[in-house]
């Protein structure tokens, strides 16, 4: 795992869980915006695969329990895409709040991801 | 042969009430509103209680036996509370019932033992210290749901919407 690259997906996650969340409490239904934030987080997250994938043989090695990893990151990678189904299925506000919660989790995931690879029995 | 049926009869309304096609049938015209958030969030608390759970089981099962079963008993729950909360028949809506009163004991239980008997929880569960490891997700969701739910009433009530069978 790249540091650098893991905190741009923790950063990019929250600010697309924040946008969701303002759009949604002033009323938005999931549009371009709330649901190409969430793609942009979700392109991200399959970057990640990739580079998890990739790393060790760069001689970049998870220091922690790499099955962990891996169910945090595929449950990351299935979490954003539900949403965005929930929220082309029922077009409310409240769907595009769902967005917001369901990027919040993933930015926490990373963190935990990152501190899975990077600190030993984290 | 026939006693057991009689003995678990419960209320006749209900028998009677289940055997109704479900009142909502494939598509609810009514937006679930903030309920759907709530769902959301008992969802991703699942898939979190879930992923723990297999991870743990599956690295080692014999570190925290308790600990780690709970961990698998707490993510059906979730499962079944998410699943009960998305349908509207009246079966479902006593499983949501059921399941997220047993999460608010199983919070508060694990929560209080965690604290005093740490030796029987070495390795955390979702329930472990209230819900810490999920900012107290697991603590305040239940009492959310359990709110939303008595507000909500059992299905065919006013508040839910469309209620006739045939529309």
């Amino acid at each position: 795992m790249i540091e650098w690259f893991a905190w741009v997906q923790v950063i990019v996650a929250v600010i697309a869980g924040l946008l969701c969340l303002a759009l949604g409490a002033s009323g938005h239904e999931p549009d371009d915006f709330s649901l190409g934030a969430v793609l942009l987080v979700e392109v991200l997250l399959l970057a990640q695969l990739v580079v998890a994938l990739i790393a060790p043989a760069a001689g970049n090695t998870p220091s922690g329990n790499v099955l962990e990893f891996y169910t945090y990151l595929i449950s990351a990678i299935i979490l954003l895409p539900l949403a965005g189904f929930w929220g082309l299925v029922e077009r409310t506000k409240w769907s595009t709040l769902i967005l917001g919660v369901a990027a919040l989790a993933v930015a926490v995931m990373v963190v935990r991801m990152l501190q899975i690879w990077t600190v030993q029995s984290a | 042969m026939t006693e057991c049926e009689s003995s678990r009869g419960g209320s006749p309304n209900l028998v009677a009430m289940r055997s109704f096609p479900a009142p909502t049938p494939s598509r609810p015209r009514s937006s679930r509103g903030i309920g759907g958030v709530l769902i959301a969030v008992y969802g991703i608390l699942a898939l979190a209680a879930t992923g723990r759970s297999f991870v743990q089981i599956a690295t080692n099962f014999t570190h925290a036996p308790v600990a780690y079963l709970l961990s698998a008993l707490s993510a059906v729950v979730y499962i079944l509370a998410t699943v009960a909360l998305l349908q509207r028949s009246t079966g479902w809506y006593l499983v949501a019932w059921v399941t997220i009163s047993f999460e608010f004991a199983g919070v508060l239980t694990v929560g209080l033992l965690s604290i005093f008997d740490g030796q029987l929880f070495p390795s955390d569960t979702v329930w472990s210290m209230f819900g810490r490891g999920y900012l107290f997700v697991p603590l305040v969701l239940p009492v959310l749901g359990m709110i939303w739910l008595a507000t909500r009433g059992g299905p065919g009530s006013a508040a839910d919407g469309p209620t006739g069978p045939g529309e």
